[in-house]
């Protein structure tokens, strides 16, 4: 039996006349993102596209995974292809079908007819095929209102296909339709999320990642590449470059006042995100924070993080709480690695007591005590580049 | 010319498996969890084993847990699962020619108060999901059941299992013992819809004393040991890289569904090859169901004893196996299950194949017999 994947396109299909461009885009995301797994045939027409392996050995379940997880589809069913004779339609709709309708209590079958030289209308086809069902399943009965499985039976010019209920797809917009941004990862749990949540709206993704050796160890460099593999199942290829750091935070550390001591450490990160950010052609840079979850995301303190940078920085996570974020990290699957302890440049001379109402005024005067410029310069010259593949 | 059929017993290493093993004990020997690079090192070794034997049941890395082999992870399975649900029930249903690390784990477990119903098999080997479905109701809190046997060779119908717990509204965990199946044909978790798995290294040509058990996501089990982190504290105690390597490389090799479905076409052709050779004999009797696993070939020489045959064999340099090798000599529980004639009981044995064998091993093997079977005293009455 021939199984094909059905992609529905969601919003692209509003986009008026960029929507050529949005679907051309979304097929080749599709392309590039099944290649690994075989060869298909890849095409769109109304609204749907249409994906059909041509090896037999492709295995569709792992195909329905990678399709599940690209942006700018929003639902996607596995259907079974068949040739445009109701005889085939009826057997295979019962073949294909057997492991759903064997289980459920109820049901009705829907008919989409767009090729109008097939000989039945689709009134007539559901009746057919549904009856045809109703007869091969005797634990099974029509419900038109409210079914537990509905079985829709589609004629179009390619083909006639067979599915039951649609999947979720993973909705948002295909990449990079929203443009690059870069992302500062630590390695917590908010980091990723907000990655995807931008990545959902189209972002190409550029990861800044800041180390501190020997504060911080090689482990947790390595944590934060783990998440990104997880994060580029959904966003494709990532670059990410990894920030030396050692050298500001201890110049922090020592000359700057304790209480102060993440608010200028977090704007002294935007100000060397900013710098990669515009090597690479990043129009915005993104962060995990979320408002009063520590001291450092006050409204006060990012607003004192905010005027370091010139560039728009997006905060998808802003107004969730934890319990929100871990949701998001658990459907994802970054929570149990964001779970690992190791220590990162965040939780690094960590103050006793931070300010949590930090004035602007008061972090350049004590921000002034160091010549910056020269040290966030060798920060950027010497990131370390790293390819992330899904 | 060494003639070894006891692949179900176990399998001879490959290359590049012993290769693995000799390069972590020689030059990566940090211990995982120490935090210098010494210990990353050997993370990482971990982590790609981990990787290799997970996508060779397309599932993610985070779902596999390494054990000592097959026997700890189903002990794992089965107790770890109990525990955990101690409180929804007190019913387990496994198959009653389940391997003895599953049975005598739920014998233990009867003692302790848990009730364990044994699913028999028809007289041809092989477990009907009707007699399943009987079995399990709203107390169930585990059922486990193998894919392929290890004595007989029959595949249980572990993908209808799933169905059945849910329509009976049980509150129970399934578990799958494949090691036989493991990597002779092509298995995924997902598809069968378990929350258990269980595989073993050395009977895919890795080394002895690794298994892992596949543990779904979401679904938690007790641990039967306490300890460090490893494994997520589900199987505390410093990795045995070494063989958790050895076994990464044997999971490497298998190759993808595709090339494991074509070796056991290889195999089936090999095993009616065997069958039809054997059919000439008279004096024979297939134990197999015939639609059993060609990779194993249970047969009775009429006669003579197992044991008697086995050592016949051996001084001919072909190994084979009387019943499974843990019973060691003991009355099978499996064939015993089947309610076969005593005498075929008593003159069991099992031929294993793996893809190494051939034809010619074959011919040699139906030739030994049928010389063992004329010349050999018949002392099975």
């Amino acid at each position: 039996m021939n199984e094909i994947i059905l992609a529905k396109i969601g919003e692209v299909v509003l986009k008026g006349l960029n929507r050529k461009n949005f679907e051309d885009l979304l097929i080749k995301n599709i392309k590039r993102r099944l290649h690994p797994l075989g060869a298909f045939e890849i095409k769109a027409s109304q609204s749907t596209i249409r994906i059909k392996p041509l090896d037999d050995n492709i295995d569709m379940d792992d195909v329905a995974d990678k399709v599940g997880k690209i942006f700018g589809i929003v639902a996607y069913c596995r259907a079974c292809a068949v040739e445009k004779d109701i005889e085939k339609i009826k057997s295979a709709s019962i073949e294909y079908l057997a492991p759903i309708l064997e289980e459920a209590k109820s049901f009705k079958v829907e008919s989409k007819r767009s090729d109008k030289k097939f000989p039945y209308g689709s009134p007539e086809i559901s009746k057919i095929v549904g009856s045809h069902i109703a007869d091969s399943f005797p634990n099974i009965e029509v419900d038109v209102h409210n079914p537990e499985v509905t079985v829709t039976v589609e004629i179009r010019d390619m083909g006639a296909y067979i599915h039951a209920d649609a999947l979720e797809g993973a909705g948002g917009l295909p990449i990079p339709s929203g443009g690059r941004a870069g992302i500062l990862i630590s390695g917590g749990i908010d980091s990723p999320v907000a990655a995807y949540m931008m990545a959902k709206r189209g972002v190409e993704l550029t990861a800044i990642h800041f180390a501190s050796p020997p504060y911080t160890s090689d482990r947790a460099e390595e944590k934060v590449r783990t998440l990104l593999e997880i994060v580029a199942q959904y966003a494709g290829r990532i670059e990410m470059y990894t920030v030396p750091f050692t050298k500001i935070q201890e110049e922090i550390k020592e000359k700057c006042p304790e209480d102060l001591f993440t608010i200028i450490m977090r704007r002294m990160m935007m100000k060397v995100s900013q710098k990669i950010a515009e090597q690479h052609e990043c129009m915005a840079l993104i962060t995990g924070e979320s408002l009063g979850q520590v001291a450092s995301q006050t409204m006060g303190a990012i607003a004192c993080t905010d005027e370091a940078a010139d560039m728009p920085v997006f905060r998808p996570l802003i107004g969730m709480d934890k319990k929100e974020i871990i949701r998001i990290s658990e459907k994802i699957n970054t929570f149990e690695t964001s779970l690992l302890p190791y220590e990162d440049c965040c939780t690094v001379f960590t103050p006793k007591h931070p300010r949590t109402k930090p004035k602007l005024e008061m972090v350049r005067r004590a921000e002034s005590a160091v010549e910056w410029d020269e040290l966030i310069e060798e920060a950027v010259n010497n990131t370390k580049f790293t390819e992330i593949y899904p | 010319m060494e003639i070894y059929l006891d692949n179900s017993a176990t399998t001879k290493m490959s290359e590049s498996s012993v290769k693995a093993v000799m390069d972590i004990m020689t030059n990566i020997y940090g211990n995982p969890s120490s935090l210098h690079s010494k210990g990353l090192e050997a993370e990482h070794a971990l982590k790609n084993a981990r990787r290799a034997v997970a996508d060779s049941l397309s599932v993610s890395e985070n779902e596999i847990f390494f054990t000592s082999g097959g026997t700890e992870a189903n002990n794992l399975a089965v107790r770890g699962s109990v525990y955990a649900r101690i409180k929804r029930g007190n019913k387990i249903v496994i198959s009653a020619i389940e391997h003895s690390s599953i049975f005598e784990c739920c014998h233990a477990l009867e003692n302790e108060g848990f009730q364990v119903v044994y699913v028999k098999p028809d007289s041809s080997g092989n477990i009907s999901i009707e007699n399943i479905a009987d079995a399990v109701d709203e107390k169930t809190i585990l059922v486990s059941v193998m894919y392929v046997n290890n004595e007989v060779g029959s595949v249980l119908p572990v993908e209808s299992v799933r169905r059945i717990i849910k329509r009976k509204n049980a509150p129970a965990l399934f578990h799958v013992d494949a090691v036989q199946a493991y990597g002779k044909i092509p298995i995924k978790p997902q598809k069968i819809d378990c929350d258990l798995l269980t595989v073993s290294a050395h009977k895919i040509h890795g080394p002895k004393g690794c298994g892992a058990l596949y543990i779904k996501k979401g679904v938690y089990i007790k641990p039967l040991l306490y300890g460090g982190e490893q494994e997520k504290k589900i199987r505390p105690g410093t990795e045995t890289l070494p063989l958790i390597c050895g076994f990464g490389a044997a999971a490497g090799e298998l190759g993808t569904p595709a090339e494991i479905s074509a070796r056991l076409k290889n195999i089936e052709d090999l095993r009616n090859y065997a069958v039809s050779e054997l059919k000439k004999i008279s004096g024979i009797e297939f134990n197999s169901p015939e639609n059993a696993l060609p990779y194993i070939l249970n047969i009775s020489a009429i006669g003579i004893r197992s044991e008697t045959m086995l050592h016949f064999l051996e001084k001919k340099d072909i190994f084979i196996s009387s019943g499974s090798a843990c019973a060691k000599g003991k009355k099978s529980h499996v064939l015993s299950a089947m309610e076969l004639d005593p005498k075929r009981i008593d003159s069991a044995l099992r031929i294993s194949f793996s893809s190494d064998s051939t034809k010619e091993e074959v011919d040699i093997l139906v030739e030994s017999l049928k010389e063992g079977l004329n010349t050999l005293v018949k002392s099975v009455k």
